[in-house]
């Protein structure tokens, strides 16, 4: 399931919901995106105090589900779940939530790892830091190329 | 054919979308980026590094040899941020 939202989300209550009445799950693996207060491109320069997460209505959507879809394909998964924030966002506060639910661990970490890692490259999402010398978008960065790039065929 | 502009690539060309007619010639998503460029200082700046603008046509990613037509969303973008 893919959910773009402005609202924050419980992490629990969609863990709990994921797995719910599904006694073929032996295993959810989830990773949460958090705003830091060191916006990599600032570390030397000072903290960021907001972020604006700006998307692409409808090609968001798209990307999501083409990506659950390639997770469903390669891992035996029982349930899979992504939530993304936009808007204006805060240090500490959620950005994402990627979830996965299937019989056993190896394919629910791997998958979940997986979803994030494509979603960073695909999913047309741009961040705005707002630091100490303005507003500055911030820079896609080659580890996150490297990171999705180990998962091709 | 309907433009839109995202992130960093918006704030330079200075609006978020609009509606173009670019000439018959003009039959591929590389052929509509020179095109583009040609409009304007704003669009010039935005589309100077190539390497760093992504593009789209109905909301799938392509590359600067993908045909286009009348009637398509075509979005220009820098490399994405999320997660």
């Amino acid at each position: 399931m893919i959910r773009v939202q402005q609202e924050d989300f419980d992490i629990g209550a969609e863990l709990d919901r994921l797995s719910q009445g599904n006694h073929a799950i032996g295993g959810v693996a989830s990773f949460t995106g958090l705003v830091r207060d060191m916006a990599p491109a600032s570390e030397t320069s000072g903290k960021i105090g907001a972020m604006t997460l700006e998307h692409y209505p409808g090609m968001t959507e798209k990307q999501l589900a083409a990506i659950e879809a390639e997770a469903r394909q390669r891992w035996p998964l029982q349930d899979c779940l992504i939530i993304h924030r936009y808007g204006r966002l805060l240090p500490g506060d959620r950005i994402v939530l990627v979830a996965t639910a299937s019989a056993h661990r190896q394919a629910a970490l791997e998958s979940c790892a997986f979803l994030i890692d494509w979603l960073k490259t695909k999913a047309p999402f741009w961040k705005l830091e707002d630091g100490p010398e303005g507003s500055k978008w911030v820079d896609a960065k080659g580890s996150d190329d490297a990171a999705a790039a180990r998962w091709n065929k | 054919m309907k433009i839109l502009y995202f992130a960093w690539i918006r704030a330079k060309v200075g609006i978020a979308q609009e509606d173009v007619a670019p000439p018959a010639e003009v039959t591929t998503v590389g052929g509509l980026l020179d095109w583009l460029a040609a409009r304007g200082p704003n669009y010039a700046e935005a589309l100077k590094t190539r390497a760093v603008v992504k593009t789209a046509v109905n909301q799938e990613y392509v590359d600067a040899d993908h045909p286009i037509k009348l009637g398509d969303e075509v979005a220009l973008f820098p490399p994405v941020t999320g997660g």
